[in-house]
This record gives C-alpha cells, sequence and structure tokens, in this order.
C-alpha cells in the first residue's frame, strides 16, 4: 500500500515529546533519514518496530521497513542493506540477539557501520524480561562500539551519535546501543526532539566511498581468506577500534554545540566526584537509583559519588583509569555476569580492574552483581553496596573477597 | 514516594489487554497534563504484568514531580511501594487483584497511603463498592467516578470518554498536580471536540467521594500469600513441582481476573458436557449426578460457557461484584434446592422456571462490558 510522505519537516523549532525509550530511538531513526530498517518481534525490541512502523504509517517518515523470517535474516538484511551503502537501524534483545549472532560477527568483520538497539534483557534460561547486560556484552571481543543509554533522551541522543561514529571513514564499525529493558525502554519520559536541521548539520550523508558494493564499482566483499591474510584484516579492526575513541570525543564535541547536552565527557558522566572518597562504577539506568543514595549518604557526611561509564568500547582507558585513580575505593556494578572468571567477578568489574593495573597508586576495586533480570536496586541494596565498598577501603574485606551478589535470597 | 509538596504517585489498575489502552491514556494524560504547568513526569507499565493475559489485573503508574531531581527521587524505587492515588477502571476490581507481577490476592488498596484517593469507575453506589473492599487498615478516601467498566481502549469498540472522566475526577481529588483547565486544554488538543471535553467536567461534577475509616470494608475475601524461595532452596535446574491429575494449582487461582461470573441453574442443566468442553481454564467439575459446577477459584469469567449452553438461561453470566464468595454451589442446590434457586434468581434476574419467559438480565457495566462480546480475539500479546 503506498503510504504518502509529507517532505521532511523543516522545522527550526525543537518539540517536546513524551516518550518511551523505544519511541525515543524511531524518532532518532526518522531524524537520521534511515534508508533500511529490519524487524523481528522480541521484548523489549520490539517497542521500537511499533513505534517505527507507527511513524510510517502516519507518512511521517520513510524507512524500507522489511520484517524478517528471524533474527539472524534481520541482521544479515540490514548488513547487505549497508554494503549497498544504505543508511540502517536494526536491534534485537535477549536471546533474539543471540540467534542472530553470526551475522553479528560477520557485519563487525566487513567494517560495515550497522547501527543497532539491543534492549537488554535476560537471556533464556530461565524465560524473563527484565534487564541484564549479558547480551550486548556477548559481543564485546567482535569489534562492535557499545554505548549505553541511561535515559529515553539519551537514547535518542547516542542514537545519532552511533550513526556518526560508526560511518565514519576511519571507523567503520558497527555499533549496539545498549537500552535497559522495562526501566528505560518502556518507560516514558519527557524528551526533547531535535530539529532536522541541526540534524542535518550533525549528520553528513552515510557514504562508503570505494567500498560502495554497486555495479558501477565492481568489487568483491568477504571472500574466503586463511592464516595469510586473517591476522592483518585483524589488525585493521583493531585500528579502527582505536581510532573511534578520537572519533566519539569529536562528534561529542559537535553534538554538544548543536544540542547542548551530552555532559562533559562522552565516556563517564561524573556525579559528585570532585572531593569523593568512594565511587559506584556502572552503566545504565542503575545510575538513577545509585544518584539517589548518593544524595542521602552525602546529608550523612559520606564522600561517595558515581562513575557512570557510557562507552563499554571502545573502553576509554586512559580516561577511566584517570577518573578512577582519584578514589579510595571503586565499587563496580555489574547488571550481569561472568562465572568462572577472576574473582567470579563481573564482566565491568574485571575490565576496570584489568584496566588499573598497571597503575602506582590503585583505589581498591569491590565487584558487586546486582539488579540481574530487573530486578530493581532498591536504596537499602545501594546502602550495602556503599558499606561494603567503603569498608573493602579499610582493609576491612578479606583478601578475595571481591564480590558480593546483593539482593538474593538466600 | 508519598504525597509531598515535590510529587505524587498515581497508579491505574485495570483488565489486562481489555484496558491497557485506557490505562495508558489516563497515565499519559496525567503527566501531559501536569506538563501544563510546568511539570515533569514520567509515565510506564509495569513491567511483570507483561504479556498481559485477558482480565488479569496489571498497574500502570504516572509519578508527577516539580522538578527532575524530585522525579528521581520518587523514581528511586522504580515499581512504586506506595501510591497517592489508586484508579480502578472496573468496580470488580475492588474484590482484590492477584497479578502476574506477584504472588497472591491483595487488597486493591494495598499501595495506597493514609488518606490518599482510591478512585474507582463504577455504576454501583459507594456503599456498594466498600462493600466489596478488603476492610481498610488505614483511612482513604473512595472516590466513585461515573461510569462502568470500558473496554473502549480496544479498537473494535467506541470510545466512551472513561478516560476524561477520570481526568476530571482526578483534577477534584488532587488539584495542586492536576487542574481541570489543564486536563480540559489537553483533551481539546488532543480531540477538537468539545463533546470530550465535557466529559472531563462531567467526571469532575459527578465524582462521588466517600471518606472510609480504618476497619471499613469487608473480611470475607481470602488471604492468598506465599513465600518466594532463596537460591540455597530451589531445586537446581530450573525444575518446579508438576500438579497432579486433577490438582489445582494453589500458588495462582485466576479468580481476580473476572468481571462477571457464570451461574448455573442445575435444574435445567441437561448435562451435555458442552461447558465442560469448552471451558479454557478447565474450570467445570463433574458432580455425582452429572452435572458440571464451576470451580469458582479458577475461573475467569470469560463467558464462553455461557455461550456454548445450549440452554437457554441454564449459565448467565452476573456482575461479579454481587458475590462475596467463591464456594461450591452445586452443594447448595442439593442441600436447599428451592433456597438455591431463589438465590440464583436474585443473582442473575433470570427466573428458575424455564417456563417463565424473563427478559435477559441487566449486566453491569457499559454496554461494551458484554460477555457476548468477549473480545478474545483481541488479545494481542507482546513478546
Amino acid at each position: 500500500m503506498a503510504v504518502e510522505v509529507k517532505p521532511r519537516e523543516s522545522s527550526d523549532v525543537e518539540t517536546e515529546q513524551l516518550a518511551t525509550g523505544c519511541e525515543a530511538i524511531a524518532e532518532a531513526i526518522r531524524l537520521a533519514d534511515v534508508d533500511v530498517m529490519a524487524a523481528y518481534p522480541i521484548r523489549p525490541y520490539d517497542g521500537v518496530m511499533q513505534a517505527a512502523a507507527k511513524l510510517i504509517a502516519n507518512g511521517k517518515m520513510d524507512v524500507e521497513y522489511i520484517v524478517a523470517d528471524g533474527e539472524h535474516s534481520q541482521f544479515e538484511i540490514v548488513k547487505h542493506a549497508c554494503a549497498v551503502g544504505s543508511r540502517v537501524f536494526v536491534g534485537s534483545s535477549g536471546v533474539g540477539w543471540f540467534y542472530a549472532f553470526e551475522a553479528i560477527a560477520v557485519t563487525a568483520g566487513l567494517r560495515l557501520p550497522v547501527v543497532a538497539i539491543c534492549g537488554n534483557r535476560a537471556l533464556d534460561d530461565p524465560g524473563a524480561f527484565g534487564t541484564e547486560h549479558n547480551d550486548s556484552l556477548a559481543v564485546r571481543d567482535l569489534g562492535w562500539l557499545l554505548p549505553w543509554a541511561e535515559t529515553a533522551q539519551e537514547a535518542l541522543d547516542l542514537a545519532l551519535m552511533a550513526w556518526r561514529v560508526g560511518e565514519d571513514k576511519r571507523v567503520s564499525l558497527p555499533v549496539a546501543i545498549g537500552l535497559d529493558g522495562a526501566f528505560l525502554t518502556h518507560s516514558q519520559q519527557i524528551v526533547k526532539i531535535p530539529t532536522q536541521a541541526a540534524v542535518d548539520k550533525f549528520l553528513p550523508p552515510f557514504d562508503l566511498g570505494d567500498r560502495l558494493l554497486h555495479p558501477d564499482n565492481p568489487i568483491t566483499i568477504a571472500p574466503q581468506v586463511d592464516q595469510d591474510w586473517l591476522m592483518e584484516i585483524r589488525m585493521q579492526n583493531d585500528q579502527a577500534m582505536r581510532k573511534a575513541e578520537t572519533v566519539i570525543r569529536e562528534a561529542h564535541a559537535d553534538f554538544k554545540r548543536l544540542f547542548g547536552r551530552g555532559g562533559e565527557s562522552p565516556f563517564l558522566d561524573e556525579y559528585m566526584t570532585d572531593d569523593a572518597e568512594f565511587v559506584f562504577f556502572g552503566q545504565g539506568t542503575l545510575a538513577l537509583p545509585m544518584r539517589v543514595a548518593i544524595r542521602r549518604l552525602r546529608k550523612e557526611g559520606h564522600k561517595v559519588g558515581l562513575v557512570r561509564l557510557k562507552w563499554f568500547r571502545p573502553f576509554a582507558t586512559a580516561e577511566i583509569v584517570r577518573s578512577l585513580s582519584r578514589f579510595k575505593a571503586v565499587g563496580v556494578i555489574d547488571r550481569d555476569y561472568s562465572f568462572g572468571s577472576p574473582y567470579y567477578g563481573g564482566v565491568l568489574y574485571n575490565e576496570v580492574r584489568s584496566a588499573l593495573y598497571s597503575q602506582p597508586k590503585r583505589p581498591v576495586v569491590v565487584g558487586f552483581i546486582a539488579g540481574l533480570g530487573g530486578r530493581e536496586i532498591e536504596q537499602p541494596m545501594a546502602q550495602e553496596i556503599f558499606e561494603k565498598t567503603k569498608a573493602a577501603a579499610s582493609g576491612d574485606l578479606k583478601s578475595g573477597d571481591t564480590t558480593h551478589w546483593i539482593g538474593v535470597r538466600a | 514516594m508519598t504525597q509531598t509538596e515535590s510529587s505524587i504517585t498515581v497508579e491505574v489498575v485495570y483488565r489486562g489487554i481489555f484496558q491497557k489502552t485506557l490505562a495508558q491514556r489516563i497515565c499519559r494524560s496525567i503527566v501531559l497534563a501536569a506538563r501544563k504547568r510546568g511539570h515533569t513526569g514520567t509515565a510506564f507499565a509495569r513491567y511483570g504484568d507483561s504479556p498481559e493475559r485477558n482480565g488479569v489485573p496489571a498497574k500502570q503508574f504516572a509519578v508527577v514531580a516539580i522538578n527532575d531531581l524530585e522525579l528521581e527521587a520518587s523514581m528511586a524505587k522504580y515499581e512504586p511501594a506506595v501510591v497517592d492515588v489508586s484508579i480502578a477502571v472496573d468496580d470488580t476490581l475492588v474484590k482484590g487483584v492477584e497479578s502476574w507481577a506477584w504472588y497472591g490476592r491483595q487488597p486493591i488498596w494495598k499501595p495506597l497511603r493514609k488518606e490518599g484517593f482510591l478512585l474507582v469507575t463504577s455504576e454501583n453506589t459507594p456503599a456498594e463498592v466498600l462493600a466489596q473492599t478488603d476492610t481498610a487498615e488505614r483511612p482513604y478516601t473512595l472516590v466513585i467516578v461515573p461510569g462502568g467498566a470500558s473496554f473502549a481502549g480496544l479498537w473494535v469498540f467506541k470510545d466512551d470518554h472513561t478516560d476524561y472522566r477520570v481526568l476530571g475526577a482526578l483534577a477534584k481529588v488532587v488539584p495542586d498536580w492536576v487542574r481541570l483547565e489543564d486536563v480540559k486544554a489537553l483533551i481539546k488538543e488532543q480531540t477538537k471536540d468539545e463533546g470530550a471535553v465535557q466529559s472531563a467536567q462531567y467526571g469532575f461534577d459527578g465524582a462521588k467521594l466517600r471518606a472510609v475509616k480504618s476497619g471499613e470494608g469487608t473480611s470475607s475475601h481470602e488471604v492468598l500469600q506465599f513465600e518466594k524461595p532463596g537460591w540455597t532452596t530451589m531445586r537446581p535446574g530450573i525444575v518446579v513441582d508438576a500438579r497432579k491429575p486433577g490438582e489445582r494449582n494453589p500458588q495462582y487461582k485466576k479468580y481476580t481476573a473476572r468481571t462477571l461470573r457464570p451461574v448455573v441453574n442445575f435444574d435445567t442443566c441437561i448435562k451435555c458436557t458442552m461447558c465442560w468442553l469448552d471451558c479454557p481454564d478447565e474450570c467445570f467439575e463433574v458432580t455425582p449426578e452429572g452435572h458440571y459446577e464451576v470451580v469458582y477459584e479458577a475461573c475467569i469469567g470469560c463467558g464462553i460457557c455461557a455461550q456454548v449452553c445450549p440452554v437457554k438461561d441454564c449459565i448467565v453470566m452476573v456482575d461479579e461484584l454481587k458475590f462475596e464468595d467463591n464456594d461450591d454451589k452445586w452443594q447448595f442446590w442439593k442441600k436447599d434446592h428451592d433456597g438455591y434457586n431463589k438465590w440464583f434468581e436474585q443473582k442473575s434476574g433470570v427466573s428458575a422456571n424455564p417456563q417463565v419467559r424473563t427478559p435477559p438480565a441487566r449486566q453491569a457495566g457499559s454496554s461494551n462490558a458484554n460477555p457476548s462480546a468477549n473480545p478474545t480475539t483481541a488479545a494481542g500479546g507482546d513478546e
């Protein structure tokens, strides 16, 4: 059925909407003038499907919207569309993300800047819908850029950043934005929708250059290689990931200039850290209850703050080390698990410890596993995290006793 | 999270699927109306209720605050443990709610703070609604908003302005947060329909307030609560005990999903098995005499038994608010035949004698809440 599409809105007035994280992403798809998106339903990603479909149905957006027969096809469709020069969007959640895993791996291998969201959801079994970061984190070694949003506004903003950074020729890597299921994907918040003119200034048209798969540009992509070629190809990906850090900083500076948002650093969002002795470290929506806890603890005289990680890949090691070295102790809160890992800690915990290893002055690092499967991190849990972090700083915890599960029934 | 000068939390308790859109409209409108006077806010559904099932009680929330900092303070407990206003958009929900998201049956006022407001859309009187509400543990104000259980959020039903009436009534009880003029302006913007605006005024004017003291209400509803096991007490491998054949789930009973309940005339039953066969929840038990009796603890009130029963008025769907218990009614009929038939006639408004022609019982709720229009096909999961 033909749908009349209105000309792209040229309104120069920023508007405001009450939108879920998913709806905010749909607005970003519209503003970025995405060419192809692929859909296959799984909660919480399906919220984006619905919101984008409605924008198309209402004539507000013109995008080739392909409903796939499964997540693997979904990710293959956008990978191919991207190879022929389309700006693309895709996404999934939990086990759906895993069903697409092979396509996810090859997309990074091919240096195709697909932008995805992973609506973070616990992996089956047991079946659960709530947030857990293991789905996104499973691709951490493959060459995907992995930012995490905390609010619906940040989801929209990070999506625009994702196309800008991923499509930059120095990077040309896929990006998967982590959105916490329920807390972010399904909560309606007040979101500022930028103007098309401002977005057009920020986001240049997608141009694959001489890598464009087109009859006028006869090339082969994705040939079979062997040991004579593979390491050099991996090295290119490594270099692209290294450059991503600089490109993110540039894009962030532009974003701030054009939209007036984004905070001081693209990588870290620090809260009440100036005089802090102890900080919590984590990503996504857990920042909200921790900030509320910090305000309460500060009233009691505790010098405590929060460092929220906004990009897990690339891991801005130098900046993170510089930030965390200022504190006596860091309580890393993982909304994930890594069974059998060093100290049985979470993924973030071991990344942070590894990053700090060569520093002459290191904070004590304590690991917390909390909020799995969408369980809320409530104030008594935040209090427990604080007390254990503080105790560790004064050497009260036994050596090796560095990972704590918070809020689990015995 | 209690109502302070800095924030207010409102919940909408509704029938899963059937009233999902209605609840969403109400919650969104609360935030948008409050936004008109400069407040900020958020609206969300309880994730644990989803995927919703037909009629199973579910919740959505609206939180409004004077600024972002206060909103955060309020959101630190994502699913509010305490609310300032609870809105039930079907009066049978006052009998208690057993949802997907928790274990056991809870009184409708469970999260309501002391001296909070319980808004109920109902065509019954405050006294009739209160009579079916669990004994109050703290004082609150019951507010009856004129209107029945609306299914208008479903696309097959006509809009009936239930959301506007609720918003009008809300403006009456918490004017510091939601002003009538803001509600009206919002509705006008969204609908360009003066009739819709007037519905908000009607909700404002027609809302009946009844102060409820501690101790008022009924103690006849069962207490249904369960302890959740810990990691040391669970069986490994995600194993749970199966139910034995014929055994019903003692942890999840389903009856609070009911707006209407089937009442059986055992005299006219021809023992054809149709109700027993077609009941999607296997609620019927065979009696020693070959009748089929409803196990009310398991019945969700879908009305399929009444639809498939070939005998006129043998199974009649009746407003759930008229019943105090889930007791076995076949025993009643066995022990006291005439007494039962009198009870049947009184509840259903239908004669127990098939020779007597009676008009069909007037059903509770709006014309939309009609059991013959059971919208099972409209169920939309969102997994």
